[in-house]
């Protein structure tokens, strides 16, 4: 299978990265090498494969639903910051609700 | 002493030999003088590292330093460290100070180890030749118009250019043990869930594992011990009991070391794809094996050559999720101009990833959207459990596997950069171990025109002391992983 330069657009905006339309026509031949490889997948017979999500067959560990952090408030302003853009301990961005 | 082992460094330290200050001054040295041409750190800080020298001289005086105490040790840049710039060789963690140590990180500062710089990579660790980092490419100590390998390439060309006694890496698909290849080292990858990942920046999380970077295998097995480990903030920690990695390293041994030791050789490593001057060394390498005892059986790992195509849907579904993070709000790189929040998103992802992680991320977003996650996905996972129900067959035959670590020696800067599937193709025998969740290792097996080769032992799941032990008692019988560039004396 191919895949087409409106998938790649598509795609492109699911993954919420802006692309030109110059870089899209490259980056379909790339894709489509990459997809022609990934093709050797489909003729291989694997019914009643369990699929392997995981290399070690466990479950996930459960923890108790507690703060185990201390000093928080030291810890939100070390994080804060690093951030592009804060205001009285939220994060800025441009407004949604108008 | 840069050619000093792990332990003859310690027993430098402990008897004032040097001081932990010397010795990180040392280093950092020949980290002035020769990184420009290696660009193999991204971020050096002096009076850091001097500082933590300076602790651990006191630890040591009062008699309480361990085996790694006062040890400078550089670190690839996906592992955070607090109050250092971590930017996993992306423009979007550009001037991400990290406020946090990765559990990795915290280890070492509990053993008294410094921190001596940290080093370039592949972008998000996506590459095998260090040519995607946002900071340039990193030049092979060999021969540096070659790459070191990659994705821990700075981390592989300070260790052999002796601009670190040791350093950490990850491995995905090969990111240890390619560029320990290429650049002769000894570099492992333990068991999927043996070190934690806290902290460590998330590439594709089921695969995974950081691991040491040395210049033996006995220098792994201490670097091992630090970093091994359960961690309840890693939920794919593993709680086992803590193990020496080196306690095989020192038993007694005769002219047949390895006498009982079974090799298993898989048709899928010995035939067509290698280059026959790194096949030639394989083969006397395991002619050397027989030497020292061991007997070698035929196996078959007949679905290996799916593990490239497995792997570049497995990967980058990850990452794809992985990677949605960055998304210029909470850290990282922001658009200077967008008109409304999705085009902040979609700018700010544009800008800070490069051609090879946006590419990546596409892929595994396709692969995982309505309509072809079963096609793909799916499929991918299901050709994951015949990949690793090979190595559980190949197991009953034999305890240790050998093939090459990489079809080829380094390659030219540039060879490969435009064809992202020729890249792939150069982990080609690493892959299927990080899919199967199994520990491997690459150690130096000789040399063509001048360029080291590596020679990989895959082991069943948690056999790293086996592992190790296998590879020392190769480097007790030979000298290859001792040579090192001239360039850099």
């Amino acid at each position: 299978m191919s895949l087409t330069l409106e998938q790649v657009h598509r795609v492109a905006h699911l993954a919420r990265i802006e692309i030109s339309d110059a870089e899209a026509a490259s980056t379909l031949g790339h894709l489509n090498e990459i997809f022609a490889l990934i093709e050797e997948m489909q003729a291989v017979d694997t019914l009643g494969i369990e699929p392997m999500a995981h290399a070690q067959d466990l479950a996930q560990r459960l923890r108790a639903d507690r703060v185990t952090e201390s000093d928080q408030l030291a810890q939100r302003a070390a994080f804060q910051a690093i951030a592009p853009e804060t205001e009285a301990g939220l994060y800025l961005v441009p407004k949604v609700i108008e | 002493m840069i050619e000093h082992s792990l332990q003859a460094i310690a027993l430098s330290l402990k008897s004032k030999e040097i001081s932990s200050v010397e010795l990180t001054q040392l280093y950092l040295d020949r980290i002035t003088r020769y990184n420009p041409q290696l660009n193999a750190y991204l971020t050096v800080d002096p009076a850091s590292s001097l500082g933590q020298a300076h602790a651990a001289d006191e630890r040591l005086a009062k008699g309480e330093g361990g085996p790694l105490t006062g040890i400078p040790i550089a670190h690839k840049d996906i592992f955070c460290a607090r109050g250092w710039l971590t930017t996993c060789g992306s423009k979007m963690l550009s001037n991400f100070v990290s406020p946090y140590d990765a559990a990795v990180i915290s280890r070492f500062h509990a053993a008294g180890a410094v921190v001596l710089g940290k080093t370039n990579m592949d972008e998000f660790a996506m590459g095998s030749s260090n040519e995607t980092s946002f900071f340039g490419p990193v030049h092979n100590p060999w021969d540096t118009t070659r790459v070191p390998g990659g994705s821990s390439g700075g981390s592989a060309a300070a260790v052999a250019a002796r601009l670190a006694p040791a350093a950490t890496g990850t491995d995905t698909g090969g990111s240890i043990r390619q560029p320990a290849a290429l650049c002769n080292l000894t570099g492992m990858k333990p068991t999927y869930g043996v070190i934690s990942r806290y902290g460590m920046i998330a590439f594709a999380s089921s695969l995974d594992q950081a691991g040491p970077l040395g210049r033996s295998a006995a220098d792994c097995a201490l670097l091992l011990n630090s970093m091994a480990g359960f961690d309840e903030r890693d939920s794919t920690s593993l709680n086992r009991p803590a193990e020496d990695y080196g306690r095989e390293l020192n038993a007694a041994a005769g002219a047949k070391p390895l006498a009982g030791l079974r090799i298993g050789l898989p048709e899928e490593f010995f035939g067509e794809g290698c280059a026959p001057e790194v096949m030639h060394l394989v083969e006397a390498a395991v002619d050397e094996y027989r030497q020292l005892g061991a007997e070698t059986v035929a196996i078959r790992l007949p679905s290996m050559g799916l593990s490239v195509a497995a792997y570049y849907v497995i990967a980058p579904a990850e990452a794809s999720s992985n990677l949605a993070r960055f998304d210029g709000v909470r850290y990282g790189y922001r658009a200077p101009d967008y008109h409304d929040l999705t085009d902040m998103y979609c700018k700010s992802r544009a800008q800070g990833f490069g051609s090879e992680v946006k590419r990546r991320i596409l892929i595994g977003t396709y692969v995982l959207s309505h309509g072809y996650y079963d096609a793909y996905y799916l499929q991918a996972q299901r050709i994951r459990r015949l990949i690793a129900n090979d190595f559980a067959a190949a197991f009953r035959l034999c305890d240790v596997i050998i093939g090459p670590t990489s079809p080829s020696t380094a390659f030219k800067l540039g060879e490969k950069a435009s064809d992202p599937v020729q890249m792939y193709l150069s982990d080609i025998y690493t892959i299927a171990v990080n899919l199967a969740g199994l520990p491997g290792i690459s150690l130096p097996c000789g040399f063509a025109g001048g360029l080291p080769a590596g020679l990989q032992l895959i082991g069943d799941y948690f056999t790293e002391a086996r592992l190790l032990n296998v590879a020392h008692r190769y480097q007790l019988a030979t000298a290859w992983h001792l040579q090192r560039p001239e360039a850099f004396d």
